[in-house]
């Protein structure tokens, strides 16, 4: 029997039992919408994260001291060399740690960070009022703050908090500007941090200290001049650094790139949309499982028929064919329509919040490509089994069959 | 290829043995019968009497325990499935008791069936063609279910006559049927052996069908009893509707 006459004799077959062919259709149009949906999910999300890191600037270098070693601050000025180091344009450390901040009756935990006034450039910040901290704030080891948005709303609501006080760890710090918001509501916004002098956070508020007396910092931000100098601007970085560090074997911090992170966070991701995409498969699989009944019930109802199609010289792979066309038309056809589906459902997602998380989708065709060879797939597969046992059904007792 | 071409059917001592659970069963005991082309032939016996499993050998739906079988020509004793598949599509054509005929197709669809399985040009014509030698040109787009029993046999038979076989095989093909269609059937039958000389074996267990037949073979206990030939009883022509 030619191709196309066995697809239309499937669909025909199919077309017999509508209300039967439709559910078990449904199986896999769900697992298929469910398998689009999520990745399409898990790629926004990805896309969405790597948004705000490149929001951060990507001519950013982050070093780290690693195992025994430490940075300090004398570290971060080495790296402002011209001769030494020609493309790195700024260094700014800083210190990170967590304290209670009280004003008034109000009072909230926040990421409290020591710099110096370079890091206001060197990070890409806005002052929403007031000024940054200034290098005597820096060498007086001044207690003054600057706050995040979201941290002077929840101490001091709409009033301008510039001037007034803040009480870390019991000491009072006087506010001398606001940030202006970044909003996105995400990782890394400094919007929930609040800044003071670096020498302020080292002798107040660290608890580490180093051999020679020096300010000890937890990271260097290294901006760079060029974007294109980035690998070169790793290289005299470390080389700087192993020079101070007398290191002659193994580097006792480390210089990771903007980039770098990006792309570790994007396998990140990727194996999560791969994982949701998986689970959201076992739906899939499920809908095959559907079809499989469907047709095993199907091959037994039309026993006789087979018998007929056989005595009238139907030969083995004719029958096979038969029904493995029709298992493979349900679920290319449940996976057409979910793929629709899918991509309706994804668009009608996006943006949408639930709780406090807003979902951020991106459908890609090629998701849709993967469901659908994916459907494909599974209408073979489990079409087989039920299509093998019809075309092994004998003539003779396939037409005594009642 | 054989020797004897005005020889259609050559069974030559042949036996089938099926096992039911422990017991084997002769269903047929060393058989040996020709069948000329253009004979008419009615296969007769009671239940249990090995014409069922005859019928289904002579039709290839079967291959015998041993013994020879050629069937126009061919040896078709120890073919596979799907040769014998092919065979059956080319060169057999099958009435069945309770017709047979797929339910959701229309008269014209089943009739065609056959075609599907062959090579399949001008399936249409053809099949209009059969259709119209069975006196039911008028209703090719019917399904089954719109036809009378008569009718729907004679669907049957067009699906039969379809790709021009070596023999019309009927099994019991009145069996179902009221006299008037019953004889209705017959004549068919008939007419198609005596006016286009096709080959026909009918099985049957009912005397005045095999009066109609020039040829009737008795068959017992696997083994054919008396193979007499007679002047055929003709069918009057009735009005086919």
């Amino acid at each position: 029997m030619s191709l196309i006459q066995t697809i239309k004799t499937a669909i025909a077959s199919l077309g017999a039992n509508k209300l039967r062919a439709g559910l078990a259709l449904l199986g896999i149009v769900i697992g298929v919408t469910a398998v689009i949906t999520l990745m399409s999910i898990g790629r926004g999300t990805t896309e969405q994260i790597t948004g705000i890191i490149q929001g951060l600037g990507t001519n950013l270098l982050f070093v780290q001291p690693e195992g025994e070693g430490q940075l300090t601050l004398g570290d971060a000025n080495a790296l402002v060399d011209p001769v030494y180091a020609p493309t790195v344009l700024a260094s700014a450390p800083e210190i990170r740690t967590f304290a209670t901040l009280v004003a008034g009756r109000e009072n909230t935990n926040a990421q409290v960070v020591g710099v110096t006034p370079v890091y206001l450039t060197a990070r890409n910040l806005d002052l929403a009022s007031g000024m940054f901290i200034k290098s005597q704030h820096v060498d007086n080891r001044d207690e003054v703050i600057v706050l995040g948005s979201n941290v002077a709303e929840q101490l001091f609501q709409n009033r301008d908090p510039v001037g007034e006080y803040v009480r870390v760890n019991a000491r009072r710090y006087r506010v001398i500007g606001l940030l202006e918001s970044q909003g996105g509501g995400g990782f890394g916004t400094f919007d929930t941090q609040v800044l003071i002098p670096i020498t302020t956070a080292y002798y107040r508020l660290s608890g580490e200290r180093t051999l020679t007396g020096d300010v000890a910092v937890s990271l260097i931000n290294v901006q760079v001049r060029d974007l294109e100098d980035i690998d070169r601007s790793i290289e005299e970085t470390s080389g700087v650094l192993r020079l101070r560090h007398r290191i002659t074997e193994e580097d006792d911090f480390t210089v990771i790139s903007q980039q770098s992170t990006i792309e570790t966070l994007e396998e990140t991701t990727n194996t999560l949309v791969v994982f949701l995409g998986i689970i959201a498969g076992i739906s899939l699989l499920v809908g095959g499982i559907g079809i499989m009944n469907i047709m095993l019930v199907s091959v037994t109802e039309r026993t006789r028929e087979i018998g007929i199609r056989k005595a009238m010289g139907a030969k083995r792979r004719d029958i096979l064919f038969q029904f493995v066309a029709e298992a493979t038309a349900l679920s290319i056809g449940g996976g057409l329509l979910g793929a629709a589906f899918g991509y309706w459902m994804t668009n009608a997602v996006d943006g949408q919040t639930l709780g406090t998380q807003t979902f951020n989708t991106s459908f890609s065709n090629e998701f849709a490509a993967l469901a659908l060879i994916v459907s494909a797939g599974i209408g073979l597969f489990f079409g087989i089994y039920p299509a093998v046992r019809a075309s092994r059904l004998h003539p003779i007792d396939a037409l005594r069959y009642e | 290829m054989t020797e004897n071409h005005d020889n259609v059917i050559e069974l030559e001592d042949v036996t089938k043995v099926y096992q039911m659970g422990e017991i084997e069963v002769n269903a047929l005991a060393g058989v040996s019968l020709t069948i000329r082309r253009g004979e008419l032939t009615v296969i007769m016996g009671p239940s249990g009497s090995g014409k069922s499993t005859m019928m289904n050998i002579i039709g290839c739906l079967d291959v015998p325990t041993s013994g020879r079988y050629i069937l126009d020509g061919e040896d078709v004793g120890k073919l596979s499935d799907d040769r014998l598949a092919g065979i059956r599509n080319r060169k057999v054509g099958f009435v069945f008791q309770t017709y047979n005929l797929l339910p959701r197709l229309s008269a014209l669809t089943n009739v065609e069936l056959p075609l599907l399985y062959g090579n399949g040009r001008t399936r249409r014509e053809r099949s209009l063609e059969a259709l119209a030698k069975v006196g039911l040109a008028d209703r090719v787009h019917h399904k089954p279910v719109e036809l009378s029993g008569g009718q729907q046999q004679r669907v049957g038979i067009a699906r039969a006559l379809v790709k021009d076989p070596a023999i019309l095989l009927a099994d019991e093909p009145t069996g179902n049927l009221d006299t008037t269609s019953s004889q209705e059937i017959m004549w068919i039958i008939q007419e198609l052996n005596r006016q286009s000389g096709i080959t026909v074996v009918i099985v049957t267990h009912e005397h005045d069908i095999a009066a109609h037949a020039a040829r009737v073979v008795t068959m017992l206990d696997g083994k054919i009893l008396e193979d007499s030939r007679q002047e055929p009883v003709l069918v009057p022509e009735p009005g086919l509707t």
